[in-house]
C-alpha cells in the first residue's frame, strides 16, 4: 500500500490537508481520512516515516545496482557484455563501461547512499516513527512541516533520478563535488547540466533534513510525555536528538558552500576558481581558492558521517538491552558518549584535508582531536558487549544485526585510528585502505543498524513480523560478504592501490590484484542480490507477514509498545501514558521486564 | 497550569532553532570571507552609501513589528493592522534599497559577477543576497498574518504567529547589523 505513496507522489496538485494536527496535541483524531490525506499528503508521523523508507528502499536499491555495475568494470576489465550497450547505449559501448559512466556510477552511489538513503532514509524514517511514539505524543510539533520535510526530499529525488537521465550525465566529480573539476562544465561531461541537478538536488535535500532536523529537536525537548525526563528517554532518543543538532547545525555551512559554487558555475565569479587553463583556453577567473571549497564541504562532510552513524548506535543500543534482556549497561556513559561525538565531529574536518597543503602544525591539533574520538566510541563499544555479557540473549534478526553492528563498528573503527594519523594518510590517503574503512564503519554499520531498526520495529509499522528464515538467510550472507568484499580492499590499499581508476590492467604495480578484484566483485553481487530478497521480504510481508497479536511482541519496556497493535493518528486511544521509570528495568526484582508506565513499586528506588 | 505556562510554545522554541541554524550558513560564509580575504589579490570594498539607508529601514520595521505586537496584545486591531502593513512595506523597501546599492556598483563599473569580478564583491553579493532572500521570507510570512488579519471572516486574537514572526524579523534585522559592521570593518 505505501508502495503506492511513491508512485502517486506526483499525483495533481493537491490540496494540502489542513488538519492543524500540529495545534492538537490535547485530543484524539477520528476524523475521516481519504487515501490522499492518508497515504501522500499524510501529517501523520507514522505515515511519513513509512514513505521515508520506502523512499530510501528505492534509493538503496538504485545505489546498490551502480555498485554491481561498477564492480562488473573492476572484477572484469577485460571482458564485454553486450547486454551494458542495450541498456546503456553509449555510456556502455562495445559492452564495456566507458570511463564518463564509471565516473558518475560511483559519484551517484556515493550521493545516493550517503544523502538519500543513510542519512534521510535512516534517520527520516526512525526519527519519525520513534520520536512520538518513545516520548509519548499523538504526533510531532509540527506535522505540517513535517509533511514538507518528506516532500522536499522527495523533489530532490526526482530532480536527481532526472539528472540520471539528460544527455551528458549525472554530475560526476566525486560524491564530494571538489572544485574546479565540479565548477567548470568543459572541465568533464558530468560537470555540465548534471552537476547543476546536482547541486539543486541536493540544495532541496537540505531544505527537507533542517525542516525535518528542527521538529526532532523541538519535538524531543518540548513534548515528551508526564514523568518522562530527558534521563529517561530510551536511548534511541538521544541519538536522534544529536542526530538532528548535528545536521542543523552542519547542513547549512554545506549550503553556504553550494551557493558559492552555484555563483562559480553559473555567475562567473571566482570564489574557488583561480588561473585556469582547460583544454588551451585560458579562464578569466583569479584569486580563487578550491581548497575553500573542501573547508566548507568537510564542515558538514564529517558531522555528516555521524548523523549517519548515531541513530544506528542509538537503535542498535535498544535493540541490543532488549534482546540481552538487560539494562543497558552504563546509561549515563552511552549519553555522555554521544555528546562528546557530537562535539568532536565539529572539530574534526580537516583529517580529510591532511594532504592539500594543509600546514602540519595545525594538522597535529586535527589528528589529536581525531584520535580523540576513540575514547567515546570505545566507551561505546566497551558498553555493548558488557550489555550482552552474560545476557539472556534472544538471536531475533534486529538482534544479529545489532551484534553484526557492534563487531563491524569495530573493525570499521580501528581502521580509523590509522587514518586519522596526519603521517600514515600521506601514504594511505586516496587509496582502497579509505574504502574500506569509510564504507565498514559508516556505510555497512549504518546499514546493520539500519536493518536492526527495520526488524525491530516492523510489528509496530506494519503489525506483522517480517519472514524470520529470509532474515536470517540476509543477514549471514550480508555480513560475512561484507567482510569478504571489504576486507581484503585494505590490502590493496596498504599496498597503495589508489581509489578511482577503472583499469589497473597496464599498472604493474596493482595487476597483481586482479584476481582479488574479481573475487570482492562476485561476492558484492551475491551480497546485493541477498539485499532485494530482503527487499522482497519487506514487501511481501507488509501484506502477507505473520501477524502481530499481542501488544508487545518484544517484552520491551518503551512507550510505543503500549500502544494498540495498528495505532491510528494519535498513537493512543485514550490519554497519553504516564512514565515512572527509565527504559531500561529489564531483569529487575525477578521480573523479566517491567514497562515504562509502570509506577515505581515501595520496594524500589526512584530512578 | 503554571506550568504550562512557562513552558516555551513549541513553533517557537523551533524557530530559535532555526535561527540557529541559520546563524550557522552565515557563520560559514563571512568564515569563507575572512580566509579569503587574508589571501591575494583581494579588492578593498566600498560600501555604497545606500546601505546605509537600507540599514536604517530596516531598524524602523523592527519598531514597527514591536508596535504590532505591542497593538494586538491591546486589541487594538485597526493600529495593528496598520503597522503590519508598514513592517512588511519597509521590508521591501529594505530589499529595494539593497538593489539600488548594488547598481551603484554597476554605475561605478565594478563588476560583481563574471569575467574581471574580484571575489570580494562577488561574496559581498552572495551574502547580501542570501541575507535578502531571508528577508523575503518573512515578508511573506508577515503578508500571510496581515492577510489573514484583514480577511473580516476570521477573527483570531492569538498572537503566537505574530510573536514567531516579531522574532524572525528582529533576527534578520540583527543579522544585517552584524553582516554591515562585518563589511565595513573587514573590507
Amino acid at each position: 500500500m505505501s508502495s503506492e505513496t511513491i508512485s502517486h507522489g506526483h499525483a495533481a496538485e493537491a490540496s494540502v490537508h489542513s488538519h492543524d494536527s500540529h495545534e492538537a496535541h490535547g485530543h484524539d483524531h477520528h476524523h475521516e481520512e481519504s487515501f490522499l490525506t492518508k497515504y501522500i499528503f499524510s501529517t501523520d508521523h507514522k505515515m511519513i516515516g513509512k514513505q521515508f523508507l520506502i523512499t530510501g528502499i528505492i534509493w538503496a536499491i538504485i545505489g546498490g545496482l551502480f555498485s554491481v555495475l561498477f564492480r562488473l568494470q573492476l572484477g572484469y576489465p577485460d571482458a564485454s557484455f553486450p547486454i551494458l550497450e542495450d541498456l546503456f547505449g553509449k555510456w556502455a559501448a562495445g559492452g564495456r563501461i566507458s570511463n564518463e559512466f564509471y565516473y558518475a556510477l560511483v559519484t551517484m552511489h556515493g550521493t545516493i547512499l550517503v544523502f538519500f538513503v543513510l542519512t534521510a532514509g535512516l534517520s527520516g524514517t526512525f526519527a519519525n516513527i520513534l520520536i512520538p511514539l518513545q516520548i509519548g505524543a499523538r504526533d510531532m510539533a509540527s506535522g505540517f512541516m513535517n509533511m514538507l520535510s518528506y516532500w522536499f526530499f522527495f523533489l530532490a529525488s526526482v530532480v536527481m533520478f532526472a539528472s540520471l537521465f539528460i544527455q551528458t550525465g549525472p554530475a560526476s566529480g566525486g560524491w564530494t563535488i571538489y572544485p574546479p573539476l565540479s565548477a567548470l562544465g568543459q572541465a568533464s561531461e558530468g560537470s555540465k547540466l548534471g552537476m547543476d541537478f546536482w547541486l539543486i538536488s541536493m540544495a532541496l535535500f537540505i531544505v527537507s533534513s533542517l525542516l525535518g532536523g528542527l521538529n526532532y529537536i523541538s519535538t524531543i525537548l518540548n513534548l515528551r510525555t508526564k514523568g518522562m525526563s530527558m534521563t529517561r528517554m530510551p536511548l534511541t532518543m538521544w541519538a536522534i536528538f544529536f542526530t538532528a543538532v548535528l545536521g542543523v547545525l552542519s547542513f547549512p555551512v554545506l549550503l553556504s558552500g553550494a551557493v558559492l559554487l552555484l555563483f562559480d558555475r553559473n555567475l562567473g565569479t571566482s570564489f574557488y576558481l583561480s588561473e585556469i587553463v582547460v583544454k588551451g583556453e585560458i579562464l578569466p577567473n583569479e584569486g580563487g581558492s578550491a581548497i575553500l571549497f573542501q573547508h566548507l564541504f568537510w564542515f558538514l562532510g564529517h558531522p555528516e558521517v555521524y548523523i549517519i552513524l548515531l541513530p544506528a548506535m542509538g537503535m542498535v543500543s535498544e535493540i541490543l538491552s532488549v534482546n540481552s534482556r538487560k539494562p543497558i549497561f552504563g546509561y549515563l556513559a552511552m549519553v555522555g558518549s554521544l555528546f562528546a561525538i557530537c562535539i568532536l565531529a565539529f572539530l574534526v574536518w580537516a583529517h580529510h584535508m591532511f594532504v592539500t597543503g594543509l600546514n602540519p602544525f595545525l594538522g597535529a591539533f586535527f589528528v589529536l582531536l581525531t584520535l580523540l574520538i576513540a575514547v567515546p566510541s570505545a566507551i561505546k563499544v566497551f558498553n555493548w558487549l558488557t550489555t550482552l555479557w552474560k545476557g539472556n540473549i534472544r538471536f531475533t534478526p534486529g538482534m544479529l544485526f545489532s551484534i553484526g553492528f557492534v563487531s563491524l563498528f569495530i573493525s570499521g573503527g580501528l581502521t580509523g585510528i590509522f587514518l586519522g594519523n596526519s603521517t600514515l594518510d600521506i601514504h594511505l590517503h586516496d587509496t582502497y585502505f579509505v574504502v574500506a574503512h569509510f564504507h565498514i564503519v559508516m556505510g555497512v554499520a549504518s546499514f546493520f543498524g539500519m536493518f536492526a531498526g527495520v526488524y525491530h520495529w516492523f510489528p509496530k509499522m506494519y503489525g506483522r513480523y517480517l519472514n524470520n528464515t529470509m532474515a536470517y538467510i540476509h543477514f549471514w550472507v550480508t555480513l560475512v560478504g561484507s567482510y569478504l568484499i571489504f576486507w581484503p580492499m585494505h590490502y590493496s590499499g596498504l599496498a597503495g592501490m589508489p581509489r578511482r581508476y577503472t583499469d589497473w590492467s597496464n599498472w604493474q604495480s596493482f595487476n597483481q590484484f586482479q584476481d582479488m578484484n574479481r573475487f570482492i566483485s562476485t561476492v558484492a553481487m551475491v551480497v546485493f542480490a541477498v539485499q532485494i530478497l530482503f527487499v522482497f521480504n519487506f514487501f511481501y510481508s507488509i501484506f502477507k507477514g505473520r501477524q502481530v497479536k499481542s501488544e508487545n511482541p518484544w517484552g520491551a519496556n518503551t512507550l510505543e509498545w503500549t500502544t494498540p497493535i495498528n495505532p491510528g493518528h494519535g498513537n493512543w486511544p485514550s490519554d497519553i501514558p504516564e512514565v515512572h521509570r527509565w527504559a531500561y528495568d529489564y531483569g529487575k526484582d525477578g521480573r523479566e521486564f517491567i514497562p515504562q508506565t509502570e509506577p515505581i513499586g515501595a520496594d524500589e528506588s526512584k530512578h | 497550569m503554571s506550568e504550562q505556562k512557562r513552558k516555551i510554545h513549541p513553533h517557537k522554541f523551533t524557530l530559535w532553532v532555526a535561527i540557529g541554524s541559520i546563524l550557522m550558513m552565515f557563520a560559514g560564509l563571512t568564515s569563507a570571507y575572512i580566509v579569503k580575504r587574508s589571501q591575494a589579490s583581494w579588492l578593498m570594498i566600498e560600501i555604497p552609501v545606500m546601505f546605509w539607508y537600507s540599514t536604517a529601514t530596516i531598524l524602523a520595521s523592527s519598531v514597527t513589528v514591536q508596535l504590532a505586537l505591542k497593538a494586538l496584545k491591546k486589541r487594538e486591531m485597526i493600529n495593528y493592522k496598520r503597522l503590519l502593513v508598514v513592517t512588511a512595506v519597509l521590508g521591501v523597501l529594505f530589499i529595494v534599497l539593497q538593489v539600488a546599492g548594488f547598481r551603484q556598483f554597476a554605475a561605478q563599473d565594478i563588476r560583481l559577477v563574471g569575467a574581471g569580478s574580484n571575489a570580494s564583491y562577488s561574496f559581498l553579493l552572495a551574502i547580501s543576497g542570501l541575507h535578502g532572500i531571508h528577508v523575503l521570507g518573512g515578508v511573506v510570512a508577515l503578508a500571510v498574518i496581515a492577510i489573514r488579519a484583514l480577511n473580516s471572516s476570521t477573527r483570531s486574537y492569538s498572537s503566537v504567529p505574530l510573536e514567531i514572526a516579531a522574532t524572525y524579523w528582529h533576527f534578520v534585522d540583527a543579522l544585517w547589523i552584524y553582516l554591515f559592521i562585518f563589511f565595513t570593518w573587514m573590507k
